[in-house]
């Protein structure tokens, strides 16, 4: 469990940083908090020449809180969304899904970017990102880009960055008070990788019906999904049990997802039909 | 590379590869060997160490990326006495081979150090990423709840 050799290097701004994953041809690697790169390198599932560390890029580390919503950099740790009490306001689904990422000592040292970049698909924060719309900002050689989240996500720990790209900032769009929402994940054990999880919102219109359903999953396909034929199935209708047995079972028919040594899939779909009623229920209460 | 940083009070210097992770330098370097190291990659949680007062991984952190920071390791929290922590695992016998112990140690005193109010299932919740094969957990809790008034009464140790 030894990582394998490498040089590092700790640039002080973005554009040093990129320049030097220009420089290797692809055989260079940002590492930010380390908490999924380190253990990929003791493994050598990754063997880069060269490792760019982050940690100097100080502008990357802060959540900002406007009308447009919130703008988390990517330097942003888990354990700086947790002491940041503005977001039990302006994002609750983000504060509820983070509180289930890993431990405490990962949390002191896992970031947004690295998360999103890393792009497990049992992975919360990219799971917020594409249940909620967001948009990634994306630094390269050839400039700056802004990516949504739907396209950003293109398999397993696969993402649209190229290699000279560093992702600077996730912007989930504002959230109004008055909005439904639920997060749920099921794990053996607090903290570690959810076998399934699901996070949704929705708002209400005057007559009290659902508009604009956003669901999301995590773990039950070979990357973060939207539900979006469940989110059909509320759009439109009032809240009621019988809507949440329909959204639930169109929820399990509409997805399969691979079985593992942790779950079989048809276990996942089924976890994640329970999820949404129970979510859906907590939305509503 | 050459780096510098404090351990345990000390400025040290040392000359590692890049690759060389902070717990390995921390042993082999500096013959620190308190800092246990079983999984390294980063699910047992014995490997902790204090890094400018946050518990860390030092298996999932290079030693490189340390320079000039403030590392404190179980060696650097006690001298020849135990402290209220310490011997409040040995009360409560929250160790039998003790191998997880220094990793518990330096986790629940960062808690105890920046919450030194935390409720049981506050700690429950943060010692969850520290494996123990030994001891059954419950004990550890226990030597941590009573750990708490030492902290409150002198702030952080
Ligand atoms: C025991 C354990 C349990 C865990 N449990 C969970 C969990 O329950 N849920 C969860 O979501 N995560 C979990 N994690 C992973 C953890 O949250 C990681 O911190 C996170 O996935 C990656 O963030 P990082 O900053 O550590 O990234 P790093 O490890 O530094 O990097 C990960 C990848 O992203 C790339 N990268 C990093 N930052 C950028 C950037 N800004 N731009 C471009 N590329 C970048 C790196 O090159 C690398 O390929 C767990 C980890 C461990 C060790
Ligand atoms: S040795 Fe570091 S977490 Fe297991
Ligand atoms: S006391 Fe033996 S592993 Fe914890």
């Amino acid at each position: 469990m030894k990582p394998p050799i490498f040089e590092y290097a700790s640039p002080l701004t973005v554009a040093e940083a990129v320049s030097l994953l220009a420089s290797r041809n692809g055989n260079a690697k940002v590492i930010s908090g380390g908490q999924s790169l380190m253990p990929m390198l003791a493994f050598r599932l990754a063997a880069p020449e060269l490792l760019v560390d982050l940690k100097h890029l100080k502008d990357l580390g802060a959540i900002r809180i406007g009308e447009d919503g919130v703008r988390l950099g990517a330097r942003v740790r888990w354990c700086d969304i947790e002491s940041d009490a503005r977001l039990a306001v302006s994002h609750p689904l983000l504060a509820e899904a983070i509180k289930h990422v890993a431990h405490y000592q990962i949390r002191n040292r896992g970031t947004v970017g690295g998360s999103v970049a890393h792009a497990d698909p049992s992975a919360e924060m990219p799971g917020i990102a594409m249940t909620c719309d967001a948009q990634m900002k994306i630094v390269g050689s050839a400039g700056t880009r802004i990516e949504a989240a739907a396209d950003f996500f293109t398999g397993p720990l696969q993402t649209s960055l190229e290699q000279d790209e560093i992702l600077t900032e996730v912007h989930l769009p504002a959230w109004p008070a008055a909005r439904r929402w639920a997060f749920l994940e099921f794990a053996r054990r607090k903290g570690d990788f959810a076998m399934a999880g699901v996070a949704l919102y929705y708002d209400l219109d005057s007559g009290s019906r659902i508009t604009d359903a956003h669901i999301g999953a995590i773990g039950v396909a070979d990357r973060p999904i939207r539900l979006t034929e469940a989110e059909a199935v509320l759009n439109g209708n009032q809240m009621s049990d019988k809507l949440i047995a329909a959204a639930s079972a169109k929820a399990r028919q509409s997805i399969d997802p691979p079985s593992d040594i942790h779950a079989p899939g048809a276990y996942r779909a089924a976890l994640v039909a329970t999820l949404l009623g129970r979510g859906l229920k907590k939305s509503a209460a | 590379m050459q780096i510098e940083f404090n351990l345990n009070g000390q400025a040290v210097s040392a000359d590692v590869e890049p690759r060389t992770t902070l717990a390995d330098c921390i042993r082999n370097d500096f013959g620190q060997t308190g800092t246990h190291l079983a999984c390294e990659h980063g699910v047992c949680g014995a490997c902790t160490v204090l890094v400018n007062g946050e518990a860390v991984r030092s298996c999932l952190l290079l030693a490189v990326q340390v320079q000039n920071d403030k590392v404190v390791t179980i060696e650097g929290l006690s001298g020849d006495e135990l402290t209220p922590l310490q011997a409040a695992f040995r009360k409560h016998h929250a160790l039998q081979c003790g191998f997880c112990t220094p990793g518990f140690i330096t986790t629940a005193h960062a808690l105890l150090s920046h919450e030194p109010d935390a409720d049981e299932d506050r700690i429950r919740d943060v010692l969850s990423g520290n494996l123990c094969r030994c001891s059954g957990y419950v004990p550890i809790v226990e030597a941590v709840l009573e750990a708490r008034s030492s902290y409150r009464d002198s702030g952080s140790k």
